[in-house]
C-alpha cells in the first residue's frame, strides 16, 4: 500500500484540477439554459471532493516519484478520469449504463471518437461540448505524455526523442525543464485550436458546432454533435478546413513548438516524418479516387476526389469524421484507410497507431537487412534523417510492433469469440487500438458501437486505453513483476 | 627565402623537399626526433625538436627573421596558434596554415586572417579530393586543373589511334570544331616537351595538354581519343580522410562504394555518408571485389595511407575488370614507376599541396601555380601590373611578348571573362595570364619577364 500512496497523492491533485474542466460545459449550459446544468454541478462536486478525500488520505505517503511509479500514475490517470467524466452523461441520461458511459468517456479522453450514443442532434449543446472537450483534454495529455513522459519511462523506442534527434536540429529536448516544455506545447496546442475554431466558424458553422468540431479535430478524436458527422454540413469549404487542421494535428507538436519558437517554417523541412506522411496520403487519395471512379461509385472526378480525400485524411489521421457511409464502398477502400490509420500520424501528434516514425524505422530496417543480404560485407546503419539510430531503439520498435500486432490478434479473437462477426471484430479492434473511431461492418461510420454487448464494450474500452498508452505502459502495470518488491 | 615549416608529416616533408630544391633556407619543426633525423639525412635543411605552437620553439627555429611560416601539423589548433604567435610576436610577413576541419574552413572569408593572422589556408585533403573529383568527371583525362573558378580547365589527355584529330595538324582543330575555342599549349612526346605550332602533327600516345571552357572539354577530348562510357559507378578503397571526403563529395552524383578494413572506420563512414555503400573488408581481397561486381566499376580509386596497398589493389582491380583505376601514391619514386602502366593515374598528394604554396614564394604576382607531370612542368596564373612603359607585357599583343623558349600564354582571365589566347590578343593591366612552362628551368626567366620595372613605384 505504501507503494501506491505517492501515486494516489498525485492522482488526487489531478482529480481536483480535472474538476475545473467541467466549468466550460457548465458555463455553456447556464448561458444557453439547455437544462443540463445540474449534471455539471454534480460532476464538479463529486470529482473535487473525491480528489480532496484522496488527497487527505494519501497525504502521509508523499515522496519523490520513481520511474516505476510513473507507469502506474499514467495508467491510473487514464483509467480514473474517464470514470469521473461519465458523471454528466449518467446524470443527464439516467437510462445510460455505466458501461456505455465509461466507453463514451474513454473514447473521448483517448481521442478515439467511437460512440454508443445516437440522437446527438437533440442532445443539449453543453453535453456535446463536454464529449468533444474530452478529446481536446485527452489530446493535450497525449502530447505531453508522448513528448515528455514516455521518453523518461523509455517505452517503445521513445528514447529516440530523449537522447537522439530524428532531425538535424540538435534541440530535441525542447526546453531544459519538463514543466516548461509542457507549457510551451500547450500554448501552441491552444493557439492552433483557436485558429481551427475560428476557421470553422468563418466557414459557416454556428459557434457551438465550431467549438465542438474544433475540439474534436485538434484531439484527432472524431465525436461530433451530429449523427451524420461531417455529412450534416455538406460543405466543401468546411471539409477542407477540417482536413487542413487534421493534418496539422497529425504533425508532431514538437515541430509546431519549434516553428513557433523560431518563427520560421524551416523546422517543418527538418521533420523526418512529414514527407512520408504527406507522400503516402497523397498517393493513397489519388489511388482511391481512381479506384472509386473505376468501380463506378462516383461518376465524376471532383466528387470522387472530395469523398476519397476527406474520408482518407479523416480515417488515416485517426480523426474519424465521415462525409459518406464508406462502409458501402468496395472493402478494399475502407480497409486501406483503416490500415493507413495504423501509422500515418506523427509521433508527438494527437493521432494514434504505431506512428510514422516507427513505421519509417521499420521500413528502413527491412531495407537494411535486404542490403546486407546483397552485400554481406556492407556496414549499413538504419538512419532517421541523417542520424543513425542505435540498435537498442530498433529492438524496442520491433518489440512495439510485435505487441501491437499481438494485441490486435488477441483482442479480435476475444471479440469474435463473444459473438461478433470476424470482420466487425477485427476492424473494431483496429479502430480502437489506433484510436480512430469508426470501424467497418456493424460498427461502420453510419452505425455505432451501441450494437456491442457489455463485455464487448469493456474489451473495446480496454483496447482504446491500450493503444493510447502505447501498449507497454499499460501492460507493464499488469505484470506480476511490476508489483513484486 | 627563409621559411619555417611546422610539422614534419607527409605534407611537411614533401613541402620541404620541393622548397629545398628551389633554393630556400628551410627550418622544420616537429615533436618526433626520428622523423626529423630522417629528413636531415635526406635534405639540406635545419631541424628543431619541440612543440610547434610554443613561442620558445618558434624563436629557436628562427622566427625573428623568417620570411614565411608554413604551419602544416596534423592539428588545426596548433597551426592557428602558431600563425597568431608568429604574426604578433615575430612579425613574420607571410603565414600559411593547413586547416582540415570543415568547421574552420566554413568560417567567413577573412576571419582567420583577421583573428588568427593566417594569410593563406591550405587544405591538402580538400585539394586532393577536388583533383580526384575532376578526374572522375573526365575519366579520360590524366590531369584536370581549374582556372577562373572552374570556368576554364586545363586537361592532359593521351592521344590514341582512332581519335579524329590524331595524325592531323593542330590547325585542323578549327575545321573539325568551328565553334569550340581551344588552345594546346604543350604536347609531351616520349616524355619530351614540345611547344606545338599550327603545323605540328598529333601522334598516337602523345600526352596533349589543352585548355578550353568547361563545357567544351568532352568535345575536344572526343577528337583525341575514343570516349569511354560515362562514369556511373565509383569504388573507393580506403575510408581515411581523403576517401571519406571524396565519397561525401560525389555520392549524390555517382553510385559510390567505399571499402575499409577497419570496423570502427566503416561504422563512422556508414554514419556520415548517406548515399554510399560502405563495405568492411580488404580492398586486395579478390572475393570481395568479385562479390561487389568490380567489372562493372567505372572508376576505382585506391586511397589508403599505404602506397604499396594502393598499388596492389589498383592493379588487382584493373586486372579484374575495373574500367579505370586511380592510385594515391606518396613516394615520388613509385609515381614514376606505375603511371602509364596498368594503373591509369597516380596521384601524389604532395603535388596537390605544393602548388598553392609555390605561388607564395615566387617573385611576381602569382595567383596560382600548379605542378604538372610530377613537378617537371608548371602552369602559372600570373597577374600583370604596370603599363606600356614599366611592364614588358602590358599593352602588347601576345604574339609580341618575348616569352622564353618553352613557355606559352594559354589564356587570359579579364574580370569575369575568359579569353583563349590568340596571337593578336591585347594584354591589359590587371589581366590574369595563364602561362604554361614546359620545364622548370625556364621559370626564373618567366618570373623576370612579368616583374614590373622600377618606374612603377
Amino acid at each position: 500500500m505504501s507503494q501506491i500512496l505517492p501515486v494516489v497523492h498525485i492522482l488526487s491533485k489531478v482529480l481536483m484540477l480535472f474538476a475545473f474542466a467541467f466549468l466550460l460545459p457548465l458555463g455553456v449550459s447556464v448561458a444557453l439554459g439547455d437544462g443540463a446544468q445540474l449534471a455539471y454541478d454534480e460532476a464538479i462536486l463529486v470529482t473535487f471532493f473525491s480528489g480532496a478525500v484522496l488527497w487527505l488520505l494519501s497525504r502521509r505517503g508523499k515522496r519523490e516519484l520513481q520511474t516505476r511509479d510513473g507507469f502506474l500514475l499514467v495508467v491510473l490517470i487514464w483509467a480514473v478520469l474517464p470514470a469521473f467524466s461519465t458523471i454528466p452523461l449518467l446524470v443527464y441520461l439516467p437510462e445510460m449504463s455505466f458501461t456505455d458511459a465509461y466507453f463514451e468517456a474513454v473514447s473521448g479522453l483517448t481521442a478515439t471518437g467511437a460512440t454508443v450514443m445516437s440522437g446527438l442532434d437533440s442532445l443539449p449543446p453543453s453535453i456535446n461540448i463536454w464529449r468533444t472537450q474530452m478529446h481536446w483534454i485527452g489530446g493535450m495529455g497525449v502530447i505531453v505524455l508522448v513528448v515528455a513522459v514516455l521518453p523518461m519511462l523509455g517505452v517503445g523506442g521513445r528514447q529516440l526523442f530523449k537522447a537522439e534527434t530524428p532531425t538535424p536540429m540538435k534541440d530535441s529536448k525542447l526546453t531544459p525543464r519538463m514543466a516548461e516544455t509542457a507549457k510551451g506545447l500547450w500554448q501552441v496546442y491552444a493557439l492552433i485550436t483557436i485558429a481551427c475554431m475560428l476557421s470553422l466558424w468563418a466557414g459557416g458553422m454556428n459557434w457551438i458546432d465550431a467549438v465542438v468540431h474544433g475540439f474534436s479535430v485538434m484531439g484527432l478524436g472524431g465525436l461530433s454533435s451530429h449523427d451524420a458527422s461531417m455529412a450534416y454540413f455538406d460543405s466543401v469549404l468546411l471539409e477542407i478546413i477540417v482536413m487542413v487542421f487534421a493534418l496539422i494535428a497529425a504533425i508532431s507538436f514538437s515541430t509546431h513548438f519549434m516553428a513557433f519558437r523560431t518563427r520560421s517554417l524551416l523546422t517543418y523541412r527538418h521533420d523526418a516524418e512529414i514527407p512520408w506522411t504527406f507522400g503516402v496520403l497523397a498517393a493513397s487519395i489519388l489511388g482511391l479516387t481512381f479506384f472509386l471512379l473505376y468501380k463506378g461509385f462516383y461518376l465524376d472526378f471532383p466528387e470522387a476526389l472530395r469523398h476519397a480525400a476527406f474520408n482518407t485524411v479523416s480515417v488515416a489521421t485517426t480523426l474519424g469524421f465521415a462525409t459518406t457511409d464508406y462502409n458501402v464502398w468496395p472493402y478494399f477502400a475502407p480497409l486501406w484507410m483503416l490500415f493507413l490509420s495504423s501509422f500515418i500520424a506523427s509521433s508527438g501528434s494527437t493521432g494514434g497507431g504505431i506512428k510514422m516514425l516507427r513505421a519509417v524505422l521499420l521500413y528502413k530496417q527491412v531495407y537494411r537487412e535486404l542490403t546486407k543480404l546483397v552485400h554481406p560485407s556492407a556496414t549499413v546503419h538504419t538512419k532517421m534523417g541523417t542520424q543513425p539510430v542505435p540498435p537498442k531503439i530498433i529492438y524496442a520498435v520491433l518489440a512495439f510492433l510485435f505487441i501491437y500486432v499481438a494485441s490486435i490478434v488477441v483482442l479480435s479473437f476475444t471479440l469474435s469469440a463473444s459473438g461478433l462477426d470476424v470482420f466487425t471484430a477485427f476492424t473494431a479492434v483496429v479502430a480502437m487500438v489506433n484510436n480512430t473511431g469508426p470501424g467497418l461492418g456493424q460498427v461502420g461510420p453510419a452505425s455505432n458501437y451501441a450494437v456491442l454487448n457489455d463485455f464487448q464494450t469493456w474489451v473495446c474500452s480496454f483496447a482504446m486505453l491500450l493503444g493510447r498508452l502505447e501498449f507497454f505502459t499499460l501492460l507493464v502495470v499488469l505484470t506480476p513483476v511490476f508489483w513484486r518488491k | 627565402m627563409k621559411i619555417i615549416i611546422l610539422g614534419a608529416g607527409q605534407v611537411g616533408a614533401n613541402l620541404a623537399e620541393s622548397l629545398v630544391a628551389e633554393n630556400n633556407d628551410i627550418t622544420i619543426v616537429d615533436l618526433d626526433a626520428t622523423r626529423l633525423a630522417l629528413l636531415q639525412d635526406r635534405f639540406d635543411l635545419r631541424t628543431v625538436l619541440g612543440h610547434a605552437a610554443h613561442p620558445s620553439i618558434l624563436k629557436k627555429a628562427g622566427a625573428d627573421d623568417a620570411d614565411m611560416l608554413v604551419a602544416v601539423t596534423q592539428s588545426d589548433e596548433t597551426n592557428l596558434v602558431a600563425c597568431r604567435l608568429s604574426a604578433t610576436l615575430f612579425n613574420i610577413p607571410t603565414r600559411i596554415a593547413r586547416i582540415r576541419s570543415n568547421d574552420f574552413l566554413g568560417l567567413e572569408a577573412g576571419f582567420l586572417a583577421e583573428h588568427f593572422g593566417v594569410d593563406d589556408v591550405i587544405s591538402p585533403e580538400q585539394e586532393v579530393t577536388e583533383t580526384l573529383r575532376r578526374l572522375i568527371e573526365h575519366p579520360e583525362a590524366l590531369q584536370v586543373l581549374d582556372f577562373a573558378g572552374g570556368k576554364i580547365r586545363l586537361v592532359a589527355v593521351r592521344a590514341y589511334h582512332g581519335g579524329p584529330l590524331v595524325g592531323h595538324e593542330l590547325q585542323d582543330i578549327k575545321r573539325h570544331m568551328p565553334d569550340v575555342d581551344c588552345r594546346i599549349p604543350a604536347i609531351y612526346r616520349r616524355d619530351r616537351g614540345i611547344v606545338p605550332k599550327g603545323i605540328t602533327v598529333i601522334e598516337p600516345n602523345d600526352e596533349v595538354f589543352f585548355l578550353a571552357r568547361k563545357q567544351d572539354i568532352p568535345s575536344v577530348m572526343r577528337e583525341l581519343r575514343r570516349m569511354e562510357r560515362p562514369v556511373k559507378r565509383v569504388m573507393i578503397a580506403g575510408g581515411g580522410n581523403i576517401g571519406r571526403r571524396l565519397a561525401a563529395r560525389i555520392e549524390r552524383d555517382y553510385d559510390v562504394k567505399v571499402i575499409d578494413h577497419n570496423r570502427t572506420v566503416s561504422n563512422l563512414l556508414a554514419e556520415q555518408l548517406h548515399h554510399t555503400l560502405v563495405l568492411q573488408g580488404d580492398a586486395t581481397d579478390e572475393d570481395l571485389l568479385e562479390q561487389e561486381n568490380i567489372e562493372a566499376i567505372d572508376v576505382f580509386c585506391a586511397l589508403t595511407n599505404d602506397d604499396e596497398d594502393n598499388i596492389m589493389s589498383a592493379l588487382l582491380a584493373k586486372r579484374m575488370g575495373a574500367q579505370r583505376v586511380i592510385a594515391l601514391i606518396n613516394r615520388s619514386a613509385y609515381v614514376n614507376l606505375v603511371q602509364g602502366g596498368e594503373i591509369d593515374i597516380a596521384i601524389s598528394p604532395a603535388q596537390a599541396t605544393v602548388g598553392p604554396l609555390l605561388s607564395k614564394i615566387r617573385r611576381g604576382d602569382m595567383a596560382a601555380v600548379h605542378s604538372l607531370r610530377r613537378g617537371a612542368a608548371e602552369v602559372l596564373e600570373i597577374v600583370v601590373h604596370g603599363d606600356l612603359k614599366t611592364s614588358k607585357v602590358v599593352g602588347r599583343r601576345i604574339g609580341d611578348v618575348a616569352l622564353p623558349e618553352g613557355a606559352s600564354i594559354a589564356a587570359i582571365i579579364r574580370g569575369d571573362d575568359v579569353l583563349i589566347a590568340h596571337h593578336d590578343t591585347l594584354i591589359e593591366a590587371e589581366d590574369h595570364l595563364i602561362v604554361f612552362a614546359l620545364n622548370k628551368r625556364i621559370i626564373p626567366k618567366v618570373e623576370k619577364l612579368f616583374q614590373v620595372g622600377f618606374g612603377f613605384f
